[in-house]
């Protein structure tokens, strides 16, 4: 790249640390090509696999370079706790797209292995941003990231609705990703260094008010925003998530956000400590309007996945409160409720997907009315999961909500802890009417969905009709990642150490 | 053992859930519930009347120093007892009925025990705010799903009420044990005891004791935080009614004593007469709004917002005499209003399955034993000399009048319409003329099974209230120590330490 271009040959490359990394791009390629054989087990069957496989490999792998801490392709990617940790954010939420998607239609309109081979791909980009030590490599890593998402909110072609949430995803998140290397740009001219550090020690002389300098890092944590989902740059994320499949947008809203509060926990406290003093004002009025507007958005909203949308613009909020205050404890704080942000998410989308599968309904909330008499393995994650959400306590997320309040306490920001938790009171109000649609409600017969006119399901594909049974990989993933949330919130002195872990390379600002 | 008795309950409950066999989740959860009391049984007998017993203290979350501290002391032995007491016959009771999914239901309710119990017995504040927010969650699911018709509404005002002031609450504890740990240079802890120990200014002290008391008495409930009472206490099924108002409410009124003033005595002391003034207001605009209701579970909702008034005014009393009152008072209540929703539902039974007071009546002569049961409760809500809830309102009141007179005087008159309300009810609900839809029966064998022991145990505290008053006396004293210092010396400077 562009270290290979200034040196006369080749800078030495840390394989063993990169080996996460390198099982996702092989997996993806693999996975494609795999894909092109026309024999139906493959495709359907053997693809998917392939893809659990080298997502498995990637956990094993980062697992085998825990205690790593290289600085790989001369100081270009950092392979550190934060990158490992985020690395298995990623490879779960991979894990769970697929086997969401297993039987779903989204990999059978778009050929099986180009929807496996993205996802991996997208995987490896997010990888490659949170690990990056360099402006050129986050933009690489942001770009390979966004690309076959892009693609993957399309997959279901013969949906007017996913094609559009593509088209949207396609068009915002270009605006997003121009922002952000307009940003980029700026700093780079301020400072003459594109390396995380040059550009640090090159604040620390002096440059720090420097209005080039200020410009950028608001044109980077706008850029940054857009992919976060974070009021007022959110405008995209219901509708894509609405049109997108279901299965593609649990990743995104899991993975996705993730990753980019991973690599702006990065930006922030290794390139810019100094600089904290100008933008902690803005991340702070950013989290709270993400709060306000996530929670009352979500309130009028009879799709679940939009209200997940929404929700995740909230959750959002409450996340970037944990990266605003610039503390140890804070990124520690942010890093546990990534984790168990993405356990309560998963444990809500695989009972979505199996209802969209088994009732008429689509993602209305009607299709899980009902649901606490009909399939209880189903529904008692989804209620968990919503219980979490709002923060309930024997839950993971009560014991998120409590770190993160207290790391804003700590830091002396009040305020912004009564902020959260007035959003928690408003989130009551939607969270709470799912549950009340899964336990208090009758499914609403056949004669209802006749009588408003709904087509049963337009692809009119064998499986999707058949309104038997979950599929058993999604009731699957529902028991895990449901007795995951609550298995935390029982016991999460694990997650704790994971934080602490992950989190004792940053704290630059302290 | 403490951690036994507190989840005995549920494990029962759960591996009853288990096995496919029609009604051995009920006879499981029973079997738990009943073992758990046990227990406490003999944790009276073993009870020195000092200190602290069976302490569990082993650290749960180490980075916040949270600890899952449990312990047993005068404070909350009886209501813990209490709290196994009803839950036990109260899961009793609704072993008689058949409930849809009840393999769901009587877990729930399982959970619902274990988790007040936790609350009762935590020693840590981030421990009993994560069982006090858990409580609800069991109780949300029993009133939505087996609520009556108007439930989905119901659930909505509770769960609004009561978890923004859990949310307020949680929010607070936090600050609290980080401006202390930073006050006193000690490391972020929880307990209860460490909190005491170095109280913060006064000024900090006064805006986290709103934020708690506004939990708290939402929880109890009080005026004017009791909108959701009233819809609730209608659609909730009697059974899991019968430990909510019995049980739920002593939560917020044990939050006072355990919590707030041990830790708050500036802020307790200033507010002192706002609590006052909301304690009074309860006891009268309650009595006034169960001798005006005609529905017989709001007659005894919002006579449960009355007790809760007089139990609020034995607290903020700041002398001994008055929160033992309380104390005890809040037991006597416990016992009283279970078995009074227990009875309501029979007669609503006998009436057609309506709860009017209108449509009740008549039926004393053809049921003795009901009727006797009945007027044994109705007697001792009312507070008549010779039941226990006469002698706790008869310390509450002497405690308050030592230290504010105008109150208390004000609080008699509470004593007078509590008379006139429940005595409304039961004639009402007994004599007059019989109902056009009540058909009159006697009990059945196994409802007098349920209540018998309710009984009992009003009459063992009304010839007996020393066997608690002995036991709770040096913790209560040691609870309102600092308020009691605070508040009759009047030289300003009072040290606190």
């Amino acid at each position: 790249m562009i270290v290979t271009a200034l040196h006369p040959h080749a800078p030495h490359i840390a394989w063993a640390a990169l080996a996460p990394l390198e099982a996702l791009i092989g997996g993806s390629v693999i996975v494609l090509i795999v894909g092109l054989f026309r024999g139906r087990f493959v495709r359907e069957h053997l693809v998917p696999a392939l893809t659990l496989a080298s997502l498995g490999a990637t956990i094993g792998l980062s697992l085998w370079q825990w205690h790593a801490h290289v600085l790989a392709i001369k100081g270009a990617l950092a392979v550190d706790p934060l990158t490992l940790i985020m690395t298995l954010i990623f490879a779960v939420s991979g894990i769970a797209a697929t086997l969401l998607s297993w039987r779903g239609r989204a990999p059978r309109e778009s050929a099986h292995g180009d929807f496996y081979s993205m996802l991996l791909g997208s995987i490896a980009g997010m990888v490659v941003l949170v690990s990056a030590q360099n402006l050129v490599t986050l933009f690489i890593g942001l770009e390979l990231l966004s690309i076959p998402l892009y693609v993957l909110c399309a997959t279901e072609m013969h949906r007017a609705a996913s094609l559009e949430s593509g088209l949207k995803y396609l068009i915002i998140g270009s605006v997003g990703s121009a922002t952000l290397v307009y940003g980029l740009a700026l700093i780079y001219g301020a400072t003459g260094s594109t390396d995380f550090s040059g550009i640090a020690s090159s604040i620390s002389h002096g440059h720090s008010s420097d209005v080039l300098i200020l410009t950028g890092i608001a044109l980077l944590i706008v850029g940054l925003a857009f992919k976060a989902s974070i009021a007022p740059f959110h405008q995209w994320t219901p509708d894509v998530y609405e049109g997108a499949p279901t299965p593609v947008t649990a990743f995104m809203a899991v993975a996705t956000k993730a990753a980019a509060f991973g690599v702006l926990l990065r930006v922030l406290d290794v390139m810019l400590p100094a600089e904290h003093l100008n933008w902690r004002p803005a991340l702070l009025a950013l989290a709270t309007i993400s709060i306000i507007v996530g929670n009352v958005g979500a309130l009028g909203q009879t799709s679940l996945k939009r209200l997940l949308g929404y929700s995740s613009v909230a959750q959002a909020g409450y996340i970037l409160a944990g990266v605003a205050v610039a503390t140890t404890v804070g990124a520690r704080a942010t890093i546990l409720y990534l984790i168990v942000y993405l356990l309560m998410n998963l444990a809500a989308f695989a009972p979505i997907v199996a209802r969209e599968r088994t009732t008429p309904y689509s993602d209305d909330i009607d299709a899980v009315a009902g649901l606490g008499s009909e399939d209880p393995w189903l529904a008692w994650p989804l209620t968990i999961s919503m219980l979490a959400l709002a923060g309930v306590p024997a839950t993971a997320g009560f014991i998120g909500k409590f770190f993160l309040i207290d790391a804003l306490v700590g830091a002396g920001y009040t305020w912004l802890a009564i902020v959260i938790v007035v959003g928690s009171m408003i989130s009551l109000g939607y969270y709470l009417r799912v549950v009340s649609a899964v336990w208090m409600r009758q499914a609403p017969g056949p004669s209802a969905s006749a009588a408003a006119g709904i087509p049963v399901i337009a692809g009119g594909s064998p499986e999707a009709d058949a309104l038997g049974r979950a599929h058993i990989e999604l009731r699957f993933a529902a028991v895990v990642f449901g007795a995951a949330t609550l298995f935390f919130g029982i016991v999460p002195q694990p997650l704790f150490d994971l934080a602490q872990h992950a989190a004792h390379t940053l704290g630059g600002a302290l | 053992m403490l951690s036994i008795l507190i989840w005995l309950p549920l494990a029962a409950a759960l591996i009853g859930a288990l096995i496919p066999l029609p009604r051995v989740g009920g006879l499981f959860a029973l079997g738990g519930a009943s073992a758990s009391f046990g227990m406490t049984i003999a944790l009276i007998g073993g009870y020195s009347g000092h200190g602290y017993a069976h302490v569990t203290d082993t650290v749960w979350i180490r980075s916040l120093g949270i600890h899952y501290h449990l312990a047993i002391d005068g404070l909350n032995l009886f209501l813990v007892a209490l709290t196994t007491f009803s839950f036990a016959l109260a899961i009793a009771a609704a072993n008689f009925r058949d409930w849809p999914r009840q393999r769901v239901f009587f877990p729930l309710f399982a959970l619902a025990e274990s988790a007040v119990l936790g609350a009762f017995l935590a020693q840590d504040l981030a421990l009993f705010v994560a069982f006090f927010d858990l409580m609800l969650i069991p109780f949300y699911l029993l009133l939505g799903v087996w609520g009556g018709p108007g439930r989905i509404a119901a659930t909505l005002k509770l769960v609004i009420y009561t978890f923004v002031g859990s949310l307020l609450m949680l929010a607070a504890a936090i600050a609290l044990a980080i401006l202390t740990s930073e006050h006193s240079g000690h490391p972020l802890s929880f307990a209860y005891s460490a909190l005491a120990a170095s109280p913060l200014h006064k000024g900090t002290q006064e805006w986290i004791f709103l934020l708690f008391a506004a939990a708290f008495l939402v929880k109890m409930p009080a005026f004017p935080l009791h909108g959701w009472m009233p819809d609730a206490y209608r659609e909730m099924p009697v059974e899991v009614l019968a430990v909510f108002s019995g049980v739920l409410s002593k939560v917020g009124a044990y939050g006072f004593l355990a919590i707030v003033l041990p830790i708050m005595p500036l802020a307790s002391v200033h507010f002192q007469t706002l609590i006052l003034v909301l304690a009074l207001g309860s006891i009268i605009y309650g009595s006034a709004m169960a001798f005006t209701q005609t529905n017989a579970r709001l007659v005894a909702g919002y006579s449960s917002v009355a007790q809760l008034g007089f139990i609020t005014l034995g607290i903020f009393a700041f002398a001994s005499q008055g929160a033992q009152g309380a104390v005890l008072q809040m037991v006597n209540h416990g016992l009283v209003v279970a078995p009074l929703f227990l009875i309501i539902g029979l007669l609503a039974a006998r009436a057609g399955g309506s709860d009017d007071i209108r449509d009740m009546g008549g039926i004393a002569l053809r049921a003795p034993v009901l009727a006797s049961f009945f007027l044994i409760v109705a007697f001792a809500t009312l507070a008549m000399p010779g039941s226990g809830n006469f002698v706790g309102e008869f310390l509450i009141l002497l405690g308050l009048f030592k230290t504010k007179m105008v109150f208390s005087i004000i609080a008699f008159s509470g004593v007078v319409l509590a008379s006139v309300y429940a005595l409304r009810l039961f004639i009402r609900a007994m004599h007059n003329r019989v109902g056009s839809r009540v058909s009159s029966r006697e009990m059945s064998l196994r409802n007098a099974l349920v209540l018998v022991p309710f009984i009992g145990a009003i009459l063992l505290f009304a010839i007996y209230p020393q066997l608690q008053l002995h036991r709770t006396e040096s913790t209560v004293t040691s609870a309102i120590a600092h308020e009691q210092a605070l508040t009759s010396s009047s030289s300003p400077k009072a040290s606190l330490r």
